[in-house]
């Protein structure tokens, strides 16, 4: 079973396994690679947007965005 | 550098010190327009670098040249001169956020791509250095074979020893894809370029590259801006590469992301020393709170509260002292003018056009300061990331919520605070819902509807009808307005996926020079550009309201009993005659020849309304107050019928016209400056008074009926 990050509720560190679908072309751009590690920082008031760390960099992703991001289990 | 005049253009990610950079290289030689057809601001000026003047672009904020959003399409269309009389720029100076090199060199590998000389300047070297983050210079120049710049954009020492090492410079023009290694990512890519563009589209040779990279990793033509042919056979061979690709086990949508991040790892390796990226900083300790799951929004409710209170009240005196200036001009020219058409005009057109613009200036500057301050400290993108959730209900982006509410106190500087907005799509939704908030030039129509029509009876103790009508109001306004965002997010066409990915900043001290130039300029942009359109259409509406002009036998042979000449020269100008023609249609809505009139007239601005049924009421001098006319208006009689003109249901009718109507020059006069177009003004013109039409017919039909 892989887990996405859109499925992640509790704030965490974990390590980026691929990215996957449309919007991850983008994601990587702005440097969200596999094997990175990224950090659940928390969830906004209605559970989206998510805010994640990867290399320092502060990003908020919405759902769509957030089930790109396969993580390792 | 030493040579001739040269345009340099600045390129960057967001949130790199770009603007400052290119503030402090231009000074006060900038100008600020909109980029033909499309809503995107363009930023140029002028810089003595070496003793030669240079011109300066600032291109908008950009993550990639494999563009997605209108911003990032624009900055790159201006690199490879593809705008309209316009060149490839002679030099790029790439501003990147030293405290996060490798990130940010992304875009620069692309901009070398284009075979234009780059520089690159590593801003933010204070921040860095902080962070204990440790570049050799050097090494990074060497690897990348441009030339770099290690500056602190804030310090003016800097700046002026970034424009030394500039003129001092000889700056080598770059080679294309060195970071490419892939046989077979450089196969696909040659075939695209020989089997389909070069035969094919219409593209500088410079931009050829970056364009087949895109197609490869898009798969399709969505978002081409240039001309071309034979789309089936593109398609066919954008297959084709795509397929080398994954022959090879690549994917062909990251395959080019992932070898520029390999060449910057390669370029780093030696030269950035940077470690613990994700330990905790000082904008995490403080965003534990911000973005809070409740106190969050409770933060946030406080400053729009704050905001609102700053834009309502401290506004108010600076109003009124407008209001007086002009006032007091035009009774002085009024006096100085012998009496006539000129003096009219200047008065009663002129002056009070050019009041009815300068109004505004204080509400667009206080909330400008508001935003600006946000903006830079970097609370806004929390903002925006708390309030999100809320949003995508109705289709709407967590930033369109200060827009929004800014609504309430005026349109005007509502809809230029979609700016904040980057994402074209939300921005023009949000542009086209935000005249049903409820702004303050409707208070004083609703309060005299209200005062007179409504009865003051209390409802469970603690209310009364008016106070409910009141407040009914200004929540069918929200709902209209959150209703139509939902409406339309169905009919807009998605287009190219937008990414909805947001970065939240390093928290900072804001620069005080930088907010006032910006709010400064909103301020300017708004009087020069929608000034003019407010302006015009004054004038127009004086003329239709002052012409043909009648005489004083005329006014003495026909006027009604207890006429005043000012409300006979009313009922018999332009605008006098147009209320009657309209009445036909107006009267199914509930509404007579006098309310046609005030329809017209309240074009000017809402507020309006209650001048123009004062004069029509023949209301002068010192009884010129809301009493007078509420007692009028209630004890109106129909002379055909005998019966009173105005009903509830009449009241309640208009209110809810005055509530969804387009009933404001000024609005149009923004959004066709926002929009940069006369389609997206017209459309909201037509929907918003149509919709007004519908509903108080409703209103008046169902009012009536009981």
């Amino acid at each position: 079973m892989p887990q996405f990050l859109s499925e992640i509720t509790k704030p965490g560190s974990f390590k980026i396994k691929n990215l996957m679908g449309n919007e991850s072309t983008r994601l990587m751009e702005m440097g969200v690679l596999p094997g990175l590690s990224l950090q659940v920082i928390r969830k906004a008031p209605l559970g989206f947007p998510i805010e994640i760390k990867v290399r320092g960099i502060l990003l908020t992703l919405r759902e769509v965005e957030a089930s790109c991001i396969e993580l390792e289990l | 550098m030493k040579q001739t005049p040269k345009t340099i253009a600045l390129i960057g990610n967001p949130n790199t010190g770009k603007s400052t950079v290119f503030n402090a290289l231009t000074g006060l030689r900038q100008k600020i327009a909109n980029y033909p057809g499309i809503t995107v601001e363009r930023k140029i000026g002028t810089s003595i670098i070496g003793g030669v003047l240079h011109q300066i672009i600032d291109l908008p904020g950009a993550y990639s040249l494999n563009f997605k959003k209108l911003d990032e399409r624009i900055a790159y269309q201006t690199l490879i001169g593809n705008f309209e009389f316009e060149n490839t720029p002679d030099l790029v100076l790439a501003i990147v956020d030293a405290s996060n090199l490798d990130r940010n060199l992304f875009l620069v590998t692309q901009v070398m791509d284009l075979e234009i000389p780059v520089v690159l300047v590593l801003n933010m070297m204070d921040v860095a250095e902080q962070k204990e983050i440790k570049i050799d210079v050097e090494a990074i120049s060497n690897n990348l074979g441009i030339p770099v710049i290690p500056i602190t954009a804030k310090n003016k020492n800097d700046i002026d020893r970034l424009k030394t090492t500039l003129a001092d410079l000889d700056i080598p023009s770059t080679k294309p894809l060195e970071w490419l290694e892939s046989f077979q990512l450089r196969q696909a890519l040659g075939t695209i370029k020989a089997e389909w563009i070069d035969p094919h589209a219409n593209l500088p040779e410079s931009a050829k590259n970056t364009e087949a990279l895109r197609l490869i990793s898009e798969g399709t033509f969505d978002g081409a801006f240039y001309e071309f042919k034979e789309k089936g056979k593109g398609e066919e061979v954008i297959q084709k590469a795509r397929s080398i690709l994954e022959n090879a086990g690549e994917n062909p949508m990251a395959a080019e992301v992932l070898q520029r991040y390999d060449f910057i790892d390669n370029v780093t390796k030696d030269s950035l020393t940077q470690n613990n990226l994700n330990g905790q900083t000082l904008t995490d300790k403080i965003d534990a709170v911000v973005t809070h799951r409740i106190l969050g929004p409770i933060i946030f409710v406080s400053i729009l509260m704050l905001m609102f209170q700053a834009i309502f009240s401290w506004a108010t005196p600076f109003m009124d002292f407008m209001d007086l200036v002009f006032i007091k001009s035009g009774t002085w020219i009024a006096d100085f003018l012998p009496e006539g058409m000129l003096n009219d005009l200047l008065v009663e057109g002129a002056i009070a056009g050019l009041g009815g613009v300068f109004i505004f200036l204080p509400q667009i500057l206080i909330l400008f300061l508001f935003i600006y301050i946000l903006e830079g400290t970097g609370y806004m993108a929390r903002a925006a990331f708390v309030m999100d959730g809320f949003m995508t209900k109705v289709g709407l982006h967590g930033r369109s919520v200060v827009p929004l509410m800014s609504g309430f106190a005026c349109a005007i500087p509502g809809i230029m605070a979609t700016r904040t907005i980057e994402n074209w799509r939300d921005r023009i939704i949000t542009i086209m819902v935000l005249p049903f908030m409820a702004c303050s030039a409707r208070l004083p129509v609703y309060a005299l509807l209200i005062a007179a029509f409504v009865p003051a009876t209390s409802v469970l103790g603690i209310f009364t009808y008016q106070g409910l009508t009141f407040f009914g109001l200004y929540i069918f306004g929200i709902v209209m307005a959150l209703v139509a965002a939902s409406v339309m997010t169905r009919f807009f066409p998605k287009g190219t996926q937008t990414p909805f990915i947001m970065e939240l900043p390093a928290y900072r001290v804001p620069k005080w020079d930088v907010i006032l130039k910006n709010v400064f300029d909103r301020g300017w942009i708004f009087l020069k550009e929608a000034g003019k359109i407010i302006f015009a259409i004054s004038i127009v509406l004086w003329f239709l309201a002052s012409f043909p002009q009648v005489d004083n036998t005329d006014y003495a042979a026909h006027s009604y009993e207890g006429e005043s000449i000012k409300s006979y020269q009313l009922r018999h100008s332009f605008a006098g005659k147009f209320g009657k023609i309209i009445e036909p249609a107006i009267e199914p809505l509930g509404f007579d020849w006098k309310i046609g009139i005030g329809l017209i007239t309240s074009f000017a601005a809402r507020e309006v309304m209650v001048g123009t049924l004062n004069t029509i009421y023949s209301i002068e001098g010192d009884d010129e107050d809301i009493v007078t006319l509420k007692q009028k208006l209630i004890n109106d009689t129909n002379p055909a019928t005998g019966k009173p003109v105005y009903s509830v249901a009449t009241a309640l009718s208009l209110m809810i016209f005055f509530a969804l109507a387009m009933q404001c020059m000024s609005t149009i006069a923004i959004v066709r400056r926002e929009t940069n177009s006369w389609k997206w003004p017209t459309a909201m013109f037509v929907y918003m008074s149509g919709l007004a039409y519908i509903c108080s017919f409703l209103t008046y039909q169902i009012g009536s009926a009981l």
